[in-house]
């Protein structure tokens, strides 16, 4: 039996069957609609993420599966003190597959050493997120047809935002990947990232602050929100919510070629006007995180 | 200095000067009703400093303690007041319940059932991060 708590938990092989398979379901959904038949997927949600909980129950429904649930601690025994062992114990004997959000970093790890079935991290805290990854290595490859030797920019919260962290971590694994870094000084990726993921990779990477000259090498442009919840006062996160905003007066000078991602919700570093440039993927993004989940679910149930 | 010889017990040796009280403090030797002894900034036989731990009982050595903190220092089981083993202690590939995660944001901190574990991630650095959020365990400082 298989878990899904850290996207290196996923060799390199498996994630590209994930894709090619995804990639089948997109143009051949009906030979997928009752693979699933009989199957329930449990969605634990320790603290409420709509998006990622719609993705993961469409994703069953698709796949002729059944869903329960809950979706948000409130309305779980954890209100009462249970503990996440306990609660994934219980759950196991109903679900055939967890998929699990959880406020506490460690929190999937956790439940994965008491299930008795496959266990899905759907985010816990600021750590892992193992789906996005997933889904924007899949978004990656449907908009430029591959992922290695790409140039890849990440910008905004690099210090807080762990799908950057994931990601980039995700593609340590590809061949001849350019890391670009745009962000102001208080959210520059961290030093253990750099570290241990791209120095220890000898990945090629770049810091700069200036997005506009940035851009104009980019093959992917992955934007991030400035989040709230992670920052301990209130002035710093309102002086740098604003540092990054995809324009459509920036975008005009970008490459034609460069696919801008982003995981959402976005708050304002995108203009909506941009939405209808062919350029920008991140509603096709979302709708990847879909396919990309149903791959997933079959692959942990064992279902060919 | 003298400290009587022990006739049956542990000698921890060749403590890194400094380490001999967090090595003291992490091997909870403070619950032991047997003597114990820590010596400080002793002189080695070539004439460096080290600290020296004796222990006046035959109790168990929790080696991967030693090897998180000290892997240079070596165990000396003393039976009838003779070194009759000797342990190097190895880099412990885990560590359960010896250090404890300081993230607030971890699920450790949440549920204090939880055993602390820690795995080694960076063998060079010695670099330990826990099993469950991946932060960093601090380096002892000496
Ligand atoms: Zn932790």
């Amino acid at each position: 039996m298989r878990h899904l708590i850290d996207i290196l938990d996923l060799s390199p092989a498996e994630i590209d069957q994930l894709i090619a398979t995804a990639n089948d379901i997109i143009d051949h959904p009906a030979d997928y609609a009752e693979k699933c038949h009989g199957k329930k997927l449990a969605t634990l949600f320790f603290e409420p993420s709509t998006r990622t909980r719609l993705s993961f129950e469409t994703a069953m429904y698709e796949l002729g599966g059944h869903v329960i649930g809950f979706s948000d601690a409130a309305n779980s025994s954890t209100s009462k003190g249970e503990t996440v062992g306990d609660t994934i114990q219980v759950v196991s004997c109903y679900a055939d597959i967890i998929a699990m959000r959880h406020p506490k970093e460690g929190a999937p790890m956790v439940a994965s050493q008491v299930s008795g079935v496959p266990i899905i991290n759907a985010g816990d805290g600021g750590h892992n997120h193992p789906t996005q990854t997933l889904t924007d290595l899949l978004t990656i490859t449907r908009e430029k047809g591959h992922i290695d030797g790409l140039t890849i920019g990440f910008c905004g919260d690099l210090k807080f935002g762990r799908t950057v962290h994931s990601l980039i971590t995700a593609l340590s694994r590809y061949k001849d990947i350019k890391i670009v870094l745009i962000s102001p000084e208080e959210l520059r990726l961290p030093e253990y990232v750099k570290h241990e993921v791209l120095e220890h990779n000898n990945m090629t990477y770049v810091e700069t602050q200036d997005l506009d000259s940035a851009m104009q090498n980019l093959d992917v442009l992955y934007m991030t929100r400035v989040q709230k919840e992670r920052f301990f006062n209130e002035a710093d996160y309102l002086r740098l919510k604003d540092s990054y905003i995809l324009t459509v007066d920036r975008m005009e000078k970008a490459p034609a070629t460069m696919s801008v991602l982003h995981p959402l919700p976005r708050v304002n570093e995108i203009e909506k006007a941009l939405d209808s440039d062919p350029r920008a993927c991140y509603f096709r993004q979302a709708l990847c995180g879909k396919y990309i989940r149903m791959a997933l679910i079959m692959k942990l149930l064992e279902v060919k | 200095m003298v400290i009587d010889s022990i006739r049956d017990g542990i000698v921890i040796d060749h403590i890194k000067t400094g380490l001999g009280l967090e090595i003291y403090r992490l091997l909870k030797l403070g619950k032991l009703d047997c003597q114990v002894a820590i010596i400080q900034h002793a002189t080695s036989q070539k004439g460096s400093k080290k600290d020296v731990i004796k222990i006046d009982s035959p109790i168990e050595i929790d080696l991967d303690v030693l090897g998180y903190l000290d892997p240079g220092c070596t165990v000396n089981v003393i039976r009838d007041s003779k070194v009759a083993e000797k342990y190097h202690p190895a880099i412990p590939e885990t560590l359960t319940g010896v250090i404890s995660c300081k993230n607030p944001r971890c699920i450790t901190s949440a549920e204090s059932d939880l055993p602390h574990v820690f795995r080694l991630t960076d063998k060079d650095a010695q670099v330990y991060r826990c099993i469950y959020c991946e932060t960093m365990a601090k380096k002892i400082k000496i």
